[in-house]
């Protein structure tokens, strides 16, 4: 950053103590932010990130400690407080009304709609002089629901600031942004704290934590672990504080691609809600190869993945599984035709919360291989299910618990050992790494390479370009339900790709020539 | 003031709260008793006596009890799945029905035959008028609450068509009332000279079925599974919609069964007072069990010894017997509230 902070303390917790039964999700978390200052607040999945700001936005109460707003200390369980003490909060997850406009969006919370005090014309000037000093550009009159994802954080962004937030937090802000929109974010926010304005941004995404932050505080097991100027750190300390220990990613070694063992061809899907559906695809998955599909949330990512799963049939265009065409698809014909699916959601479709750990072992393959006229094997299952415990290192207490008791790692490795156990020619796998610790990933991610390397044609879709780009052999870029052409490893920079996710170059290209 | 959820709750968690909750229906009834001038403990001891008391008011009881135990099974199998069968009143109707169209001799069938006939035929009758709603909400997404509610008003209302018109009983003098079964469609009784008939054994064989079902076999599993997370079922395979429909086939049959056995175990010929609600009380029933099967037989017999001996206590001191209702109607109010503490806790924030 070449801005300084300036000397003045905004935000200032300390000692902040959190348990939740015999978890501890914060221990004695102490830190001061500064006025112009962003602060990039660094963790893996667990660490107590989240839980640290919803203490400090009253969502939650501290067992022990104190949070100090502007030198005031700020009265806990009182979510309406730090909002209006100027701390505006940036959720991964948008929090608008698809059908009101942008700024009946942005005032909603501030005025009553039907407010006889609010004055549209002046709103919407406001919103105006605002979106272009920060270089936020949206039309204050666009419905949200028309809204690309990018714009809708730009509302959200736009929100705090309409508030006069003085302390804007950012949680993963960049996790359903292209590139583009990222560096357009950044640019942002050294706008905005030129002005004054303090930043909390959290991440897991190490360059952009040194990209843009001064200080980086680094949590772990709910304590804060390190604290660096970015200054003087590096990528691959910061990796080091965030999990314990030196970081060793899988190795890649180069693939040797085989025959197409599942081939579309000019398939379309019929668009899901606001999801477009796939339009015109021609994709071919190769065997002994990882192909990446790379792409901004919502572009047809879900229609593709349904469609691999077995939830949904081509309304137009074929589909051929080792040069064979398919008829009658299901998701049962998929398991039975070996395409192994971890899905995008472990939680909800990947697992039943409430079943033990057998009975979500089982829940693919019961049909055929646990069940005799109708009767269930349990002693099989559970046989079954212990060596799955073993083999893929589900740590858990036993195969009777229920899987809800499982940490999300744990969980994606019961999944993998169940669809990968039988050694499936085609993987599908959406989103496998989401919300998992470092060491979980590198194993998700060793386990697919191993996959590979014994054969199989593995499909992953991923929103992180940097996960496609280290994994696949062959990137092809979604969107709105169009594929890009196959771009080998190594050929695309991921500005390049950034463009392509867009929505840059299809016309040109248009059907893709995969 | 909010609510968290229990990852692992303790034994003590799941049984405490249960607990607490009979006993608050106690205390509600107590005051109730003392309301309308009688002695809580007095009270209480007339309808322990009224239900348990002698030898024909443990009969009463347990015959009370049989058609909520099928009734109950019929709810807690369909609920168990998610598919909210609110129409066992209908249902069981319908297997009296047919069990007076087959059982009053118009057939001509071997004597041996008729009794598993009856039986048969009244699950079948359950069955399909519950498979109607199922594929309604399979196929076109109609919302079966509400079909299997207002079928029961319409199914009633042709009940009573039927009872004037084809169905009437020539020697029954005029009333709304059906001809009686031939004894050989009557349910023999268990010991011969007491009250309590079969129907009561074949409650608790079903019971002991579905727990089987239930626990044991593929369809079990796959019910279980599709009630808990349909999506995550549907993705793994499993037939969501056939399973829902086995599910009703199921629900329905034992809802029939009640009515069979209403019929040929206890009244002997159909009349529109044959149910005073025992497809809703099942659902109490169901509710109080946390829909399971074997919980279903003690739950209904709890709600069996509240209302006859309620019968029995009013008849002796001047307290109304409406206070088993309200014993029923609160013990199901803090059972539901129960469930909910041990699965959450409240916390002050």
């Amino acid at each position: 950053m070449t801005t300084k902070p300036e000397a003045q303390v905004v935000l200032r917790l300390q000692g902040i103590t959190k348990r939740f039964g015999p978890v501890t999700a914060n221990e004695d978390v102490s830190f001061d932010l500064h006025r112009g200052e962003v602060i990039a607040l660094l963790g893996e999945n667990g660490a107590g990130k989240t839980t640290l700001m919803n203490i400090l936005f009253g969502q939650y109460t501290a067992d022990a400690g104190a949070v100090e707003l502007f030198g005031q200390p700020l009265p806990p369980g009182a979510p309406r407080a730090a909002l209006d003490a100027g701390v505006g909060m940036v959720h991964q997850h948008f929090t608008l009304a698809d059908n009101l406009t942008v700024w009946e969006n942005i005032v909603l919370g501030v005025d009553h709609l039907s407010a006889l005090s609010l004055k549209p014309r002046q709103v919407k000037s406001r919103i105006r002089t605002l979106s272009e000093r920060f270089h936020l550009k949206v039309d204050p009159n666009a419905k949200v629901g028309r809204l690309t994802v990018g714009e809708r954080q730009r509302v959200e962004i736009l929100k705090a600031l309409y508030r006069d937030a003085k302390i804007l937090i950012l949680d993963e802000p960049t996790a359903v942004l292209t590139p583009q929109e990222a560096e357009a974010l950044f640019a942002t926010l050294k706008e905005a704290i030129a002005t004054g304005l303090s930043v909390i941004f959290i991440s897991h995404k190490l360059h952009e934590v040194m990209a843009i932050s001064h200080r980086v505080l680094v949590l772990r097991h709910g304590r804060l672990v390190a604290e660096r100027n970015t200054e003087t750190t590096n990528r691959e300390e910061l990796a080091a504080l965030m999990v314990g220990a030196e970081v060793s990613a899988p190795s890649i070694t180069p693939a040797a691609p085989g025959a197409p063992l599942l081939e579309l061809r000019q398939v379309s899907t019929p668009d899901h809600g606001a999801a477009p559906g796939l339009k015109s695809l021609n994709l071919t998955l190769a065997a002994g190869q990882i192909t990446g599909l790379a792409g901004v949330s919502g572009n047809g990512q879900a229609a593709l993945s349904d469609l691999l799963s077995g939830l949904v049939s081509p309304a137009t265009g074929e589909m051929a599984l080792a040069g064979q065409k398919i008829k009658n698809w299901s998701a049962r014909s998929a398991i039975a035709q070996g395409i192994a699916r971890i899905p995008e959601d472990r939680h909800k479709t990947g697992t039943i919360a409430d079943f033990d750990l057998t009975e979500n072992a089982i829940l693919e393959t019961y049909a055929s291989r646990f069940s005799r006229r109708g009767w269930m094997d349990w002693t099989r299952a559970r046989a079954f299910t212990k060596d799955l415990i073993q083999t893929y290192d589900v740590r858990c207490p036993g195969p009777d618990i229920r899987i809800r008791l499982l940490s999300g790692g744990n969980m994606q490795k019961l999944i993998l050992g169940r669809v990968l156990e039988e050694e499936p020619q085609i993987i599908l796998a959406n989103q496998p790494v989401r919300g998992l610790d470092i060491g979980a990933v590198n194993y998700v991610h060793g386990e697919l390479t191993k996959a590979r390397d014994r054969g199989a044609a593995v499909l992953l879709i991923s929103e992180d370009l940097d996960e496609i780009m280290q994994l696949s052999d062959v990137i092809h870029v979604i969107s709105e339900g169009r594929l890009s052409p196959a771009f080998a490893r190594g050929s695309m920079r991921p500005d390049e790709l950034g463009a392509w996710m867009a929505g840059h170059g299809f016309d040109a290209e248009a059907p893709n020539a995969a | 003031m909010r609510l968290e959820p229990i990852e692992a709750p303790s034994p003590a968690r799941r049984i405490v709260p249960p607990a607490l909750a009979i006993s608050a229906t106690f205390l509600v009834a107590a005051a109730l008793a003392l309301v309308a001038g009688g002695n809580p403990f007095a009270v209480f001891g007339l309808i322990l006596k009224g239900a348990f008391g002698s030898k024909f008011a443990l009969l009463e009881t347990l015959n009370s009890a049989t058609p909520l135990i099928f009734t109950g099974l019929a709810i807690a199998v369909a609920f168990r799945a998610k598919l909210w069968n609110i129409g066992a009143e209908a249902q069981l109707y319908g297997g009296a029905v047919l069990t007076v169209v087959l059982g009053t001799g118009a057939l001509g069938l071997p004597a041996y035959l008729i009794l598993p006939l009856c039986g048969l035929a009244a699950m079948l009758a359950g069955a399909l008028l519950l498979l109607g709603p199922a594929l309604l909400k399979t196929r076109l997404g109609v919302d079966e609450v509400v079909t299997t509610l207002l079928f029961n008003f319409i199914f009633l209302l042709f009940i009573s068509y039927l009872l004037e018109g084809p169905l009437k009983d020539p020697m029954g003098m005029g009333w709304p009332k059906s001809a009686r079964l031939t004894p050989e469609a009557r349910l023999p009784r268990i010991v011969e000279g007491l009250r309590l008939h079969w129907g009561f054994a074949l409650a608790l064989i079903a019971a002991l079925l579905v727990w089987v079902i239930n626990t044991r076999t593929t369809l079990g599993y796959e019910m279980r599974a599709v009630g808990q997370n349909a999506e995550a079922a549907g993705f793994a395979g499993i037939p969501v919609t056939r399973v829902i429909l086995k599910t009703a086939l199921l629900s329905g049959g034992l809802a029939g069964l009640a009515g069979f056995s209403e019929v040929s175990g206890l009244k002997g010929a159909l009349t529109l007072d044959l149910s005073p609600g025992f497809g809703y009380t099942g659902i109490v029933v169901a509710m109080l069990a946390l829909l399971h099967p074997l919980g279903v037989v003690l739950a209904a017999l709890f709600v069996a010894a509240i209302f006859v001996g309620a019968d029995s206590m009013s008849r002796a001191v001047g307290v109304p017997s409406y206070i088993a209702d309200i014993m029923l109607a609160s013990a199901l109010l803090f059972m539901v509230l129960a469930i909910l503490l041990t699965k959450f806790r409240l916390r002050r924030d």
